[in-house]
């Protein structure tokens, strides 16, 4: 299968201290993974490196076939930032949030083409968001603020879609919602990689799962890597009320 | 008509004629700076390097050359300073700000007190527009019109860095080049700033208005207009109020342009407590 992610053997230091170790993973395409580790596992730091914005001591990164730098520049990768770290009393409408997606591949000085506001218009009708295209993004429900984000991701062109704790503070229905969106996508042929804490809901939503301890310490479909024995050893034991027999 | 003969009549004065003008540029490239400014959360950023400008303007006058020229190195140098105290310490950049300008600042006092006369210093620190040369005069003008011209042409570029810079980041946009582009264009607009309000009262005319109009729209580009429209009306206020009442300028345009936001503030508080049956003023940050 072709793949979206390829890591190989990658190593990041902060201040010389290691935070990820001889890290690989493959991602192949029209997947959805979830990655799951405990706080300060390295999770946020290998959505980093996918992003490009964190450059490895050593190791090899591919993203669609592309190093990190030309990767950004065609817009592979797109993110869906976490709540509270939105400014959602910025003045900015939905519309010219999803507008933000364009913003890498339009000119600096050009104002955007006729073919970005159809781009734009297009990916709020896929998250369901024409009618709020001009709220200003605060005066949205938790669900829809997602829904936004997931539309910039979408406007963007993007083929690999990162959330981080993306159910965070959502109500059930909302959450519903979401995972719905995010499965039409895969469906659709998008790569989803979201990082969530919640370890019970994990095997409904995703296909197939990353443990993040210091490096990826196993990736594969849901049946063969969210077993009782691998995960508790990524969470050194402390699992409660997970029902691995599925 | 009484009013029109009141606001032509101070035109006739060249000095006025001027004031008026570099007043006008003024309000209207801080306001538009200050849109961004508050909503990166930089407001003390912009204090910083305008106490910073100090010991370059003091130290240009020493030696004699154009004291705008002292201020920008001056204010480069702040910047420079509190970026690399920030990634080589844990000091928090708040902490970092707050010693930087202080103690550049404080050199600019020790500077000055060390010369014989202080009167031509006083205008950088309380800013007085009405004793501006021609030279000065244009190139304030010429200078902060190019300023606001680049920040407008590239004013979407800038908003997404206050909005989301890691995303800003992750299409490849040069998240480095335009964090330092902005300071540079913050440290030309306060360089170019100081005749008229002065180092001390610079900070207000790159926070008030924009936060005057972020109490009064959603949208960003109406903003800027209604930010625009308040800095250069008190602006040239304020350049009036110290011809006839005899006041200092910049201690005038300050003043309007605080009461302004703080009249809008309490119309706002008044009709939310009326519409929602309690206090719930807007969040400014």
């Amino acid at each position: 299968m072709e793949k979206a992610i390829e890591i190989n053997n990658v190593n990041v230091q902060y201040d010389g201290v290691p935070v990820l170790e001889n890290t690989s993973i493959a991602i192949p395409y029209g997947t959805f993974s979830g990655v799951i580790g405990m706080n300060g596992a390295g999770k946020s730091t290998l959505f980093k490196v996918i992003m490009g914005l964190v450059k490895p001591s050593s190791g090899e990164v591919k993203i669609c076939n592309d190093p990190p730098s030309l990767a950004q520049k065609h817009g592979h990768v797109a993110y869906v930032p976490q709540t509270e770290m939105v400014d959602w009393d910025f003045p900015v409408s939905v519309y010219e949030v999803v507008m933000m997606g364009r913003i890498g591949l339009q000119g600096v000085f050009k104002s955007p083409h006729p073919k970005d506001h159809e781009y734009v218009q297009k990916s709020l009708e896929r998250v369901g968001m024409t009618e709020f295209a001009d709220r200003q993004i605060g005066e949205l429900s938790g669900g829809q603020k997602k829904r936004a984000f997931v539309a910039r991701a979408l406007a963007q062109g993007a083929e690999i879609l990162l959330l981080d704790e993306p159910f965070a503070g959502l109500d059930k229905l909302s959450e519903q919602s979401i995972t719905e969106l995010l499965v039409k996508l895969k469906n659709e042929g998008k790569t989803i990689i979201l990082a969530t804490h919640e370890l019970t809901s994990l095997p409904d939503i995703c296909d197939r799962v990353a443990l993040v301890r210091k490096t990826v310490v196993a990736y594969g479909p849901i049946k063969e890597v969210f077993t009782k024995e691998l995960v508790s050893q990524t969470f050194d034991g402390i699992i409660h009320n997970i029902n691995f027999d599925r | 008509m009484e009013i029109l003969q009141y606001i032509l009549e101070p035109l006739q004065y060249p000095f006025m004629y001027k004031a008026v003008i570099v007043s006008a540029v003024v309000g209207a490239t801080c306001a538009i700076l200050s849109c961004f400014l508050i909503l990166k959360g930089w407001s003390l950023l912009g204090d910083a390097i305008s106490h910073a400008v100090l010991p370059g303007v003091v130290l240009a006058y020493i030696i004699g050359i154009p004291f705008s020229l002292g201020a920008f190195v001056s204010a480069l140098l702040s910047v420079v300073m509190i970026g690399f105290i920030k990634t080589n310490s844990k000091i928090k950049e708040d902490a970092i700000m707050g010693i930087v300008f202080t103690t550049l600042f404080a050199l600019g006092l020790i500077l000055i007190s060390s010369i014989a006369s202080t009167v031509d210093l006083m205008h950088v620190l309380f800013g007085e527009v009405l004793g501006i040369t021609d030279f000065a005069a244009v190139m304030t003008v010429v200078v902060l019109s190019l300023v606001s011209l680049v920040v407008l042409l590239f004013r979407k570029t800038f908003l997404v860095f206050c909005f989301d810079p890691t995303h800003a980041q992750s299409v490849g946009m040069p998240i480095k080049f335009i964090h330092y582009a902005f300071l540079v264009l913050l440290a030309i607009t306060i360089t170019g700033s100081l005749q008229t309000v002065g180092i001390i009262l610079v900070i207000a005319m790159l926070i008030t208005p924009g936060s005057t109009a972020f109490l009064l729209t959603k949208r960003f580009s109406v903003m800027i207009v209604i930010a625009v429209l308040v800095s250069v009306f008190s602006s040239v206020a304020g350049a009036y109020a110290s011809y006839y009442i005899d006041i200092s300028t910049g201690g005038a345009i300050v003043f309007l342009q605080g009461c302004i936001f703080l009249a809008v503030f309490t119309y706002q508080t008044v009709v939310n407590a009326r519409s929602v049956g309690r206090l719930a003023p807007p969040k400014i940050s």
